[in-house]
């Protein structure tokens, strides 16, 4: 396992496409949450937003980054054939593939964390400036905002690492994952009836994944924080189980 | 030099390429069903938390849904006639919460809503729809003259007194209805004419008043941030001239009945002075917030997969080539790589272009028959309709060149995916979620990102002399349709220049 994952390692840190991704994810979360941050204004009271949450709003681009970070993680190697070589190198598929899950998320959460806690420690100023009472970052719910936001990431990438081993293609596995989870919040958006409404948002990766975020919403979300995230756990091993499926029973 | 015949051959080896890829077939085809089907999910239900049925709005004059709810005390007019009052005070009274419910007797605060009306009416018959005008004034608004439902005209400002009082006019010459109002029943100023196409030689004419629902708008609920009840407004009215039969009261409704929707009305003779109290309102139904019937638009809400779908086709027409290496053969074949883009530009336009028009057609003539079956659903006009089904499949083929030229300047399908979703969808979907930004910025998103084209879909006119809730999924879009899709052509126009200009630079 040691000579796998270093040998994934070693493909990892060699091209230079998952760095730079990374590192866009890093700029465009918190570029994002800067913005809204900034943008947010306070009526005398009546400061309807949720703090945590308006600071953590990149997060809805910079997974998007991640899909592609996830993706590539698999689709980089079916794209070029290199993946052949990977399987006649290491015949054991599925330790191959969760060596690179390992990778991913070993990569995924230090990144999640520097845009996670860089968005709300610009934010925070702001925020307070507009007369948001921004609860401080060793506070419970925002600790809980913080760390379920990384760990929302690194739930996203397994789920896109998942997918793009079942479909192999990079293109349809995005298309796919972004597919996935814009799709429950689009269509809540238009179910009139407030049951159904409610039940897709708990069942969204996206929406109910992102509860976790809620601060001082927390009552009026659809589902419990920890729930929320669950419920996107079990979407992603659900994707890690159909893509080591596939993976083992298919030709490379 | 046979450029044109060598161009169209280029064309047709580019659509040779595109058919003959299983993936790309399989991707359009997704993209077609997947705007075309979505509209027939059962995604509407028409209970409210009352339990109320949902009856359709009736129609104005002009063919274009309306609410018409409102006291009037009035009596026949035969002939060419006019009436003049002068109004001295327009109060009200609000809900917060609907009304109606057995056992929660209705809560009511003092104040009078911007658009509570009260004033003179001209109206063809007492059924609701009926061609009207009118001369009112307002809680928020001054005097207005309006008529037919869409039309309004401000006259004088303010709010009326008793010691301010405003002196209504509305004279009726065959067809036409000219308005006046004055401050003080001498110096009169002409406000407007309403010409009544086919008013019956007797009408009703007398003294009304209505107010619209209260709403208010919390942005820290996360679905259901709207909480409001119905209100109503008080009218007093004197000096009551040019008409002298005996006057009759009652409630002008288009069915919403006492309940959530409206509060009863009544009206007190005392001498020469009438105080007339109505509820509801006389105004273009707005879909999606306090109207009745639901956007016609609402069938098309797969548009955004068959996006996604699009948006994969159009960075893999060229991504795989680079992926392939056929790029260079295709290069070799024909060294003109500007051409060459615009060959696949022009071939999945088309073919975009052709399947969305297919897949919106459906979604708007079967999804729209579906959802009709359940609730109401708004009328528009024909030209409406044809704008919102081109404008979808241009919106498709804009977009799946962006997606194009995306992929050319990145040479990689993934990214040129990502980005496409990330600025088209995800704009829509920021400004669709309250918890997050806050209207204004969301509004901005939808103007100066790519996402500003699904303007195009947009069915109704926002009306100035309705507060409703114009939102994202009532089908409304802070830009014109055309000024939207002009926003996202731009930037597919920036992206294939850029991809035109990196192509000949750079080694194939």
């Amino acid at each position: 396992m040691n000579a796998v994952l270093h040998a994934e390692w070693t493909k990892l840190r060699t091209t230079s496409t998952t760095a730079w991704l990374l590192a866009a994810m890093v700029v465009l979360t918190v570029a994002v949450g800067l913005l809204a941050s900034s943008a947010v204004r306070c009526p005398v009271g009546d400061c309807g937003v949720d703090p945590a949450r308006t600071g953590l709003t990149g997060v809805y681009l910079g997974q998007a980054v991640v899909v592609a970070v996830g993706v590539l993680a698999i689709g980089g190697e079916y794209g070029t054939g290199m993946i052949r070589t990977t399987f006649t190198a290491m015949p054991h598929r599925l330790i191959v593939l969760g060596a690179k899950a390992m990778l991913l998320v070993g990569l995924v959460v230090p990144a999640g964390v520097v845009a996670v806690f860089g968005s709300l420690l610009v934010g925070r100023p702001m925020l307070a400036a507009s007369g948001h009472l921004v609860l401080s970052l060793g506070d419970g719910a925002v600790l809980r905002a913080a760390v379920g936001s990384v760990l929302y990431l690194a739930l996203i990438a397994l789920l896109a690492f998942g997918i793009g081993a079942a479909v192999r293609d990079s293109v349809v596995a995005i298309g796919l994952v972004l597919g996935l989870l814009y799709l429950f919040p689009v269509i809540s958006g238009v179910v009139t009836d407030p049951v159904w409404q409610r039940h897709l948002q708990q069942i969204g990766p996206m929406s109910a994944g992102l509860a976790v975020q809620a601060t001082t919403s927390v009552g009026s979300e659809p589902i419990g924080p920890w729930a929320g995230l669950g419920v996107l756990a079990l979407w992603a091993a659900g994707a890690m189980l159909l893509g080591g499926f596939v993976v083992r029973l298919r030709d490379a | 030099m046979n450029g044109m015949n060598g161009f169209g051959r280029l064309v047709l080896a580019e659509w040779t390429k595109f058919r003959t890829v299983r993936g790309w077939t399989i991707g359009i085809v997704a993209a077609m069903l997947l705007t075309g089907l979505f509209g027939l999910l059962p995604t509407i239900s028409c209970s409210d938390a009352n339990n109320t049925p949902c009856a359709a709005a009736p129609t104005g004059p002009d063919g274009e849904a309306v609410t018409d709810r409102f006291y009037f005390v009035h009596q026949p007019l035969s002939g060419d006639g006019a009436i003049t009052v002068r109004l001295t005070s327009l109060t009200g009274e609000y809900a917060t919460h609907p009304v109606g419910i057995p056992g929660e007797p209705a809560r009511l605060t003092s104040g009078v809503e911007p658009w509570s009306k009260g004033g003179i009416l001209v109206t063809s018959s007492l059924r609701p729809g009926s061609a009207y005008a009118a001369m009112l004034a307002t809680g928020g608004h001054g005097v207005r003259m309006q008529y037919n439902y869409t039309h309004d005209a401000a006259g004088l400002p303010g709010t009326a007194s008793p010691a301010s009082p405003r002196w209504l006019r509305l004279v009726r010459s065959g067809d036409a209805i000219t308005g006046y109002d004055s401050a003080d029943g001498r110096q009169w100023t002409l406000v407007g004419t309403a010409v009544l196409a086919g008013l019956p030689a007797t009408v009703q004419i007398g003294m009304f008043a209505t107010s619209p629902g209260h709403t208010e708008v919390t942005q820290n609920i996360a679905a259901s941030a709207v909480r409001g009840g119905p209100s109503r407004a008080s009218a007093t009215m004197d000096n009551v001239a040019g008409v002298g039969g005996a006057w009759t009261g009652g409630t002008v409704t288009d069915g919403q009945e006492d309940g959530p929707r409206g509060l009863p009305g009544q009206y007190q003779q005392n001498g020469g002075t009438f105080t007339v109290s109505g509820s509801g309102n006389i105004a273009p139904d707005v879909p999606g917030g306090g109207g009745i019937g639901v956007a016609i638009t609402q069938p098309l809400i797969g548009t955004f997969f068959g996006l996604i779908a699009v948006a994969m086709v159009g960075a893999m027409f060229i991504a795989a080539e680079y992926r392939r290496g056929l790029i260079r053969t295709t290069l070799t074949a024909n060294p003109r790589r500007g051409q060459m883009l615009a060959a696949k530009a022009i071939v999945l336009g088309t073919v975009t272009f052709v399947t969305g028009l297919v897949a919106a057609g459906f979604a708007l003539v079967f999804g729209v028959a579906r959802v009709r079956a359940s609730v109401p659903v708004d009328p528009v006009g024909v030209g409406t309709e044809i704008r919102i089904v081109v404008g979808t499949a241009l919106l498709l083929a804009v977009v799946a060149v962006l997606a194009l030229a995306l992929g050319a300047v990145l040479r990689r399908g993934t990214g040129a995916v990502a980005a496409v979703i990330v600025v088209i969808v995800l704009p829509y979907l920021l400004g669709e979620l309250p918890t997050v930004l806050p209207l204004n910025v969301q509004e901005w998103l939808l103007r100066i990102t790519p996402a500003a084209a699904f303007s195009l879909q947009q069915a109704y006119p926002r009306y100035s002399q309705v507060d409703g809730q114009y939102t994202l999924f009532g089908g409304y879009y802070p830009l014109a349709p055309w000024v939207g899709f002009a926003v996202l052509c731009g930037y597919a126009a920036l992206a294939v220049g850029l991809a035109t200009v990196l192509l000949r630079r750079r080694d194939a």
